[in-house]
């Protein structure tokens, strides 16, 4: 039986599991999306989205799909993937179970806790049918997928006019208690009018089995809230991650998505910004380091209806043996959206002979009094500056090291929580194999 | 200190230097001069160990060591130095930071511990002082955004901390005002000393009027066909090139 085969014999079973009235708005939700994905099942590389990105290989493993409980882990051995220097709030799953013993959540002045309580609580019927499941996109299937057995995942709603005093971790652990497993997380966000807050994203895989995580997060900013995000991507080589991020921007909100990508065997993310008021602007940054037969596919869309708005999107790459990036930048901007500043840049480094890069900014202007720009480049490291830093006695790997970071740099300038900052210039530099001598 | 020997040296198939013979002993300060091509630039490379740059016959020496087949950072941990005519600009990577990582890797090379945090600190203030460099360029990224002056004056900088045995300042004239030049060579009299050499590429004799030579050289063509003492470089600066060639 293949893997789309067991999925759809599966459903059933999920929902009746879930032990929720089939009466229900949701039910209907996932019914459709479940449709939706039977009809279609996963993409290929026929369809243009995917062209450079197969999920084949991953299909062909027999996946655990729904472990039933929860497999402890001690906190020392996980606390090296928590930013731990600071203060957090923390929801962590561990094998697609919520953890209460490793996670901080909170029901104060705002909800920081998990999906399934939320879906059963009338408390919070209101808001999640008001949001859940309306800008995750209808025909990925891929999306579809995940919506049908949407059930579990970190829920994060902001009243207007709060200051989160601290970063948010979001984490998804698997153990290898499942030789083989398939994660289907659902994160819904929604942060109120003038509201804060910074959210860290992390799926890690604590050993070497198979990991399959198909996450999707819808992402609500209401008027002038600011959310930073961060994804790190760090995985074990044995894992992969498609990583589903739908945005939605209210007036004068600037949310910021930054993706880290460095480990896991294939990760795709899409990232889609949708505009739906003035003076909003959207940053999406991504720095991609990756060797061996990595495959890193950064599929972003930002969608401008309404004038003078902007986005600044900012993609670096490196890649090492032969590893393999995608950049795939789409910007539509509609006829309404005068007066809008859209930049892009994308910048690759390919270090071996072998690692290879298929980019392709796409630009959509119906506007005429825009500011568009898009670059691309792809290159090798600058023998002039390597020169340069050997002639000064750096020897030549360190040299090589330092001018990658020195390209790489520009987008960690963009982490607004120090700690962070410091754990993913670390992370870069054990990635690039040197000790760089000081603290950046 | 630096014996060159007959160098021939080719970049891409084209011959730059066609047997070039110099002796700079320690203590000395020489000038080599000559118009746009003549190989100056090659020359310095060369010493420093561009690999772009195919030494075809003849030999360099640095204290009676054939530096053949040594990389760029061989050579300088044994203390040749070369402040660049366009210093590469290096992002997130401070003046600071990239000098202790080039001070610390050349103390390893040598055997030596490395430089306490203190003693580093000490020596960075010193020299800044010396060259009248502002401490807040000292935490901006590596040449990024400076001006052509701050470009070549953190060059000096570089140079006053790493203290070389052979300093090889290539242009360093070049796109500086007289204020910053006089900065500049002030700087490289003051690290001049009896164990140290130093060699002056430039195209125009105003920097020898602040860094006096014992020696001045005419290259042309690829060899050196005059040379003479600090007065050459007057009459190149009156009567030009044209007579030598």
């Amino acid at each position: 039986m293949n893997l789309k085969e067991k999925l759809i014999t599966s459903f059933l079973a999920f929902e009746s599991n879930l032990g929720t009235n089939t009466e229900t708005d949701f039910h209907d939700i996932r019914s459709k999306a479940f449709q939706h994905f039977e009809q279609n099942g996963f993409p290929t590389r026929k369809d243009e989205e995917w062209k450079y990105t197969s999920l084949k290989s991953l299909l062909n493993h027999d996946y655990s799909l729904f472990p039933k409980t929860e497999t402890a882990i001690e906190f020392k051995d996980v606390k090296k993937y928590f930013l731990n220097e600071i203060e957090s709030y923390r929801i962590v799953f561990i094998d697609g179970v919520y953890s209460s013993f490793l996670s901080d959540t909170t029901h104060g002045n705002y909800d920081i806790c998990l999906l399934s309580a939320a879906l059963k609580k009338p408390k919070y019927k209101m808001v999640i049918d008001h949001y859940f499941n309306t800008i995750a996109s209808k025909k990925e299937s891929i999306t579809s997928l995940n919506t049908a057995f949407s059930n579990e995942g970190a829920y994060i709603q902001i009243p207007k006019n709060t200051i989160v005093p601290k970063p948010i971790q979001i984490m998804y652990f698997s153990t290898g208690s499942e030789a083989q497993i398939m994660l289907q997380p659902r994160n819904l966000i929604i942060v109120g009018e003038n509201s804060h807050v910074q959210i860290v994203e992390r799926h890690q895989s604590i050993n070497n089995n198979v990991v399959l995580s198909n996450s999707v997060s819808e992402i609500f900013a209401k008027k002038r809230a600011i959310i930073d995000y961060y994804k790190i991507q760090n995985d074990q080589i044995t894992s992969s991650l498609i990583d589903n991020t739908y945005v939605q921007q209210q007036q004068q909100s600037i949310v910021s998505v930054n993706t880290f990508s460095f480990g896991g065997n294939l990760t795709r993310n899409n990232l889609e910004f949708y505009q739906e008021g003035e003076h909003i602007t959207s940053n999406l940054n991504g720095i991609t380091i990756i060797g061996d037969k990595q495959l890193v596919d950064n599929h972003t869309l930002v969608n401008h209806k309404f004038p003078n708005c902007e986005s600044h999107e900012l993609y670096k790459g490196i890649y090492a043996d032969s590893s393999t990036g995608v950049f795939n930048g789409k910007v539509i901007v509609e006829k309404e959206a005068q007066k809008t500043n859209a930049f892009q840049q994308n910048n690759n480094i390919l270090i071996d002979d072998n690692a290879s890069v298929n980019a392709k900014p796409q630009l959509e202007i119906f506007a005429d009094d825009v500011k568009c720009s898009h670059g691309c480049t792809i290159g090798q490291l600058d023998d002039n500056a390597l020169f340069y830093m050997q002639s000064r006695g750096i020897p030549k790997k360190e040299a090589n090291a330092l001018l990658l970071y020195a390209f790489a740099n520009d987008t960690l300038e963009k982490i607004k929580i120090p700690e962070l900052k410091t754990r993913i210039t670390k992370l870069i530099a054990a990635k690039l194999g040197v000790d760089l001598g000081f603290e950046i | 200190m630096l014996e060159i020997k007959n160098l021939h040296a080719r970049v891409e198939d084209k011959d730059i230097l066609k047997g070039i013979n110099l002796s700079v002993k320690a203590g000395e300060v020489h000038a080599i001069m000559g118009p746009n091509g003549s190989g100056k630039s090659t020359l310095s490379s060369v010493i420093a160990g561009k690999e772009e740059y195919e030494v075809t016959e003849g030999e360099v020496f640095l204290n009676n060591e054939n530096l053949e087949d040594l990389s760029p950072e061989d050579r300088a941990h044994k203390g040749i130095f070369m402040s660049f005519q366009y210093p590469v600009e290096i992002p997130g990577v401070s003046v600071t930071n990239f000098i202790k990582t080039a001070i610390n890797e050349t103390r390893k090379a040598n055997g030596k511990e490395e430089l306490s945090a203190k003693d580093m600190l000490h020596k960075i203030r010193e020299t800044a002082a010396l060259l009248e460099i502002d401490r807040k360029f000292l935490s901006r990224s590596l040449n990024e955004g400076f001006s052509g002056g701050e470009k070549k004056r953190n060059e000096i900088f570089q140079m006053a901390m790493l203290e070389p045995k052979l300093a090889i300042l290539d242009e360093t004239d070049s796109g500086l005002d007289i204020d910053a030049l006089k900065i500049v060579a002030n700087g490289v009299n003051k690290l001049k000393s009896k164990d140290n050499a130093v060699i002056i590429i430039t195209h125009y004799q105003r920097l020898l009027d602040y860094i006096v030579p014992d020696f001045v050289h005419v290259l042309h063509n690829g060899k050196i066909v005059k040379s003479g003492g600090k007065e050459l470089a007057h009459e190149l600066e009156d009567k030009g090139y044209d007579w030598l060639k």
